[in-house]
């Protein structure tokens, strides 16, 4: 695309002639290079597999397309064969010339690489069947697979900037604005405000420039779903911005990106470039008169620059440090202009609102949260990855249909929501659905959709400690209560997994964080205590345990714990004392081995390494 | 004018005042660690916080940054108000044992340290209450101090930690510090004086001779405003 497009009517036209020259069941290889997958060498499988079709003089009757994360991270990496939507998942490197071969030219399926349904033990073979996905409604995070970020044709073939073109041409700002407030759209950064409600009092707001700001500073350990958006379809978050300016009535936006990503920033850049050229961004957009650009600020990094205030202040070039937010950035914001900052996927949905409808939009999701969203599905589970369902959908169908349950057949404990200060929930709960006000009820939260769920061996009071010491590293220090309190809280955790806690511990952790919740500046103080609060609400007993009885109960920490072998189970196999880094399992081939508690340093590989289940904590 | 209630006090206030300047005015008492009327608010040490109640909504807010309104019930001494004042001060006088304001200010307010926070061993006397920044960029117009590190590391120091060039040695910093952290040494005679890790040497008064500023300020000062050297060499007294 090097030429302006001046119309609405001449994009409509681009589109179908691209639409018309994709033959919809011409056989195509698609491949994740999103950044887990790359991490896996993907990169190493499309040189091959460009290679391959190279010297088979393939390049014209196989399409080949790299894309974004397709959200199967656990299984990457991951190939997809048009027209038929087979699905090869962890594909070895040097498996391209093999799959070309036998797939495409003989449409023979490789049994090997068939993903392989943990719960039936049947091999599936179409993407579409695979329960990880089949569960899923994939409406934003979808596009993903259909599109090469770096291909501006690719989004336009698939109807890209068809709700741009319908909002420039035939609605008002207001009528815009009106419909993002029916489809009731609520922020996906973490607060779950109305962005209509947002928009609306941006427009009405005085002052001159107003400024639209997409946040994609996500910081969440775990989460990297807008991270996912901005890599694999930058031009969906780009239209929602010009959509949204459009709307506010601004001309310039930001995209506040953490350095960190650097194929998320290479990726929106490009995009940016290319909808510049294509007369989509930058002056007189689609022939309309309207004119609106975007800059690329790119973040240190500092997980509170996440918050509104303090992302401004970074924006500015200043400390990223919040202020009190008593007159709204609605108002006052960048510049102390007004100033409208939705993130990542929050400005993705809009397209979707624009071309759909929002009566089509709000009949997805519940009562008061409308629309998908995207949960980072890690930590003790089956299948990592990325995943999108409904508002509403249960917790328990997310951890156990969708992902896969846990490894090793260990039981669930908690599921952590809402990133590092958000809560963690127990099983009584898994059975309620999931949107903003039910997760704040039972003591968590949305956040941006961080998700990491924990099985019988972590310890509540260690997975408290870990959080909180996120936040006393993150907290930018400017007010007391955040600065000192959560630190002051982390030494008290600690000195319970060390088994230094006192009568009165919990007490005092309970009044420090209503103290906090009071008393601090910003929303990370705010929420700082939510992982001490939700762990003390739903596993008490845990803490009890550490304090009184000096006992960590799920065998965590170390301080508290003694490990010892079963000489009834243990059958002298010698693995252990292999493994053992310091000596201290030791023992003679064939008889029962023993721990010297004075060596030992409780790293687990013993425990690790056994076959016979031999290893006793306690 | 806006009508209010502060402490059950019915009080007439200008809008745009914040609460605290309302309050000071009526002779209610608020505590504060990092307040001065030569700078603007900053909201970061948290004693000042009230509870105030509009329509139906109940919350804690900055007194010295939320401005008054109509019909606003404040409350500077709720059980919420003390329970988050009593945390702040306990938290500083574990940062700073030695800080003698502090422990005169928790003596006022009835407050003990918490036993449960061991106290911190750095000796440091400083709260962050960051007048001293604001003082240099805001009243001084220098920026010769600002914060390095973030959270429980974060410090106030020259850039790079290294002897500042820009600071012109006029001592507002140590003036406005309410813990006594930074330190000014000027010698017996008068005629230099050490912060931020450099020596400035002082100007004497034309008139009387006593040493009075250091010439780098004086330098300073004239290249703001155009005022040769010479005509500020007199001190306060002698003018």
């Amino acid at each position: 695309m090097t030429t302006k497009i001046k119309s609405f009517d001449e994009l409509k036209s681009i589109q179908e002639r691209l639409k018309a020259g994709r033959d919809p069941k011409k056989p195509c290889i698609t491949i994740c290079v999103g950044t887990g997958c790359l991490a896996y060498g993907t990169q190493k499988l499309v040189d091959n597999f460009r290679a391959e079709l190279a010297k088979r003089n393939l390049t014209e009757k196989i399409g080949f397309r790299t894309t974004g994360c397709h959200g199967f991270c656990e299984r990457g990496p991951m190939v997809v064969i048009a027209p038929d939507k087979i699905f090869y998942q962890r594909v070895g490197l040097e498996d391209a010339a093999e799959i070309i071969d036998k797939t495409l030219l003989k449409g023979e399926i490789i049994e090997r690489l068939l993903y392989v349904d943990p719960a039936t033990g049947q091999k599936v073979t179409r993407e579409d069947d695979v329960p990880f996905y089949k569960k899923q409604t994939r409406l934003v995070f979808g596009l993903n697979s259909k599109v090469d970020p770096e291909s501006l044709d690719d989004y336009l073939a698939i109807g890209g900037y068809t709700a741009l073109g319908k909002a420039l041409t035939g609605m008002k700002p207001e009528a815009i604005i009106q419909e993002v407030i029916k489809a009731n759209l609520r922020g996906r950064g973490g607060g779950g405000f109305p962005a209509g409600w947002k928009w609306d009092s941006t427009r009405k707001a005085q002052g001159d420039p107003k400024y639209v700001i997409c946040n994609a500073d996500e910081g969440d350990p775990g989460a990297y779903m807008d991270r996912s958006l901005l890599e694999g379809n930058p031009h969906l978050v780009l239209e929602g911005m010009i959509i949204g300016a459009f709307a506010i009535g601004s001309s310039q936006g930001y995209i506040y990106a953490r350095n960190e990503y650097p194929l998320a920033i290479k990726n929106i850049t490009l995009a940016i470039e290319q909808a510049r050229q294509a007369g989509l961004l930058g002056e007189n957009i689609l022939g309309t008169g309207f004119n609106f650009d975007v800059k690329i600020n790119r973040g240190g990094g500092a997980f509170v620059c996440g918050e509104s205030s303090a992302l401004f202040a970074s924006l500015e070039g200043r400390a990223g440090e919040p202020r009190a937010k008593y007159i709204h950035a609605t108002d006052k914001g960048l510049y102390d202009k007004p100033t409208n900052l939705n993130n990542v996927e929050t400005w993705a949905n809009v397209p979707f609102i624009i071309d759909r409808g929002a009566d089509w939009y709000a009949s997805i999701g519940t009562a008061g949260s409308k629309g998908t969203k995207i949960f980072s599905l890690v930590g003790k589970i089956n299948n990592t990855g990325l995943v999108e369902v409904p508002m509403g959908t249960k917790l328990r169908e997310i951890v156990f249909d969708i992902g896969g349950g846990i490894p090793g057949g260990k039981k669930f404990k908690a599921i952590q929501t809402g990133g590092p200060s958000g809560g963690c929930i127990p099983e009584q709960y898994l059975d309620m659905g999931v949107d903003f006000d039910e997760l704040t009820k039972i003591g968590s939260m949305m956040g941006s959709g961080g998700m990491i769920v924990m099985d019988e061996d972590n310890c509540m009071v260690d997975v408290a400690r870990y959080f909180t010491n996120f936040l006393v590293s993150e907290s930018c220090g400017k007010c007391v209560p955040c600065r000192e309190g959560v630190r002051r809280m982390r030494d008290i955790l600690a000195d319970i997994t060390e088994g230094k806690g006192q009568e009165g511990d919990v007490e005092l952790l309970e009044k420090m964080a209503a103290a906090i919740i009071d008393g601090s500046l910003c929303a990370l103080g705010n929420s700082a205590p939510n992982p001490v609060l939700s762990t003390i609400r739903y596993f008490r007993d845990e803490y009890e345990a550490h304090i009184k009885h000096k006992r960590c109960p799920a065998g965590v920490c170390k301080a508290l714990i003694l490990y010892s072998i079963d000489p009834e189970k243990c059958t002298g196999c010698t693995l252990c004392s292999k493994v053992c880094p310091t000596g201290a399992a030791a023992g003679e081939r064939k008889k029962a081995h023993a721990i010297d508690k004075a060596l030992c340093t409780k790293c687990g590989a013993c425990r690790e390494s056994c076959k016979f289940d031999a290893i006793i904590v306690r | 004018m806006v009508n209010l209630t502060i402490d059950n006090k019915k009080i007439e206030a200008e809008a745009g005042q914040t609460i605290l300047e309302v309050s000071r005015e009526n002779g209610i008492v608020i505590p504060t660690l990092c307040s001065n009327e030569a700078l603007e608010p900053s909201g970061a040490c948290r004693m000042c916080l009230v509870e105030v109640k509009h329509g139906k909504r109940t919350r804690i807010v900055t007194s010295c940054l939320y401005q008054v309104a109509e019909g606003l019930i404040v409350d500077t001494k709720s059980e919420r108000v003390l329970a988050a004042r009593r945390l702040v001060l306990q938290l500083l006088l574990a940062r700073c044992p030695e800080s003698k304001q502090l422990r005169e200010m928790a003596e006022e307010l009835g407050i003990q340290p918490e036993p449960r926070f061991t106290p911190d061993q750095d000796k440091s006397k400083c709260i962050l209450c960051r007048m001293c920044v604001r003082t240099c960029e805001k009243v001084v117009g220098v920026c010769a101090i600002g914060f390095s590190y973030r959270g429980s590391e974060k410090n106030v120091c020259t850039p790079f930690q290294e002897d500042s060039v820009s600071c012109i040695g006029c001592g507002a910093c140590a003036y406005v510090c309410p813990s006594g952290h930074i330190e000014m040494e000027t010698t017996e005679t008068g005629d230099s004086r050490k912060i931020w890790g450099r020596t400035f040497k002082m100007k004497s008064c034309k008139v009387c001779g006593r040493y009075f500023a250091p010439e780098d300020q004086l330098k300073f000062i004239s290249t703001t405003t155009g005022v040769p050297v010479d005509d500020l060499a007199v001190c306060i007294s002698c003018r």
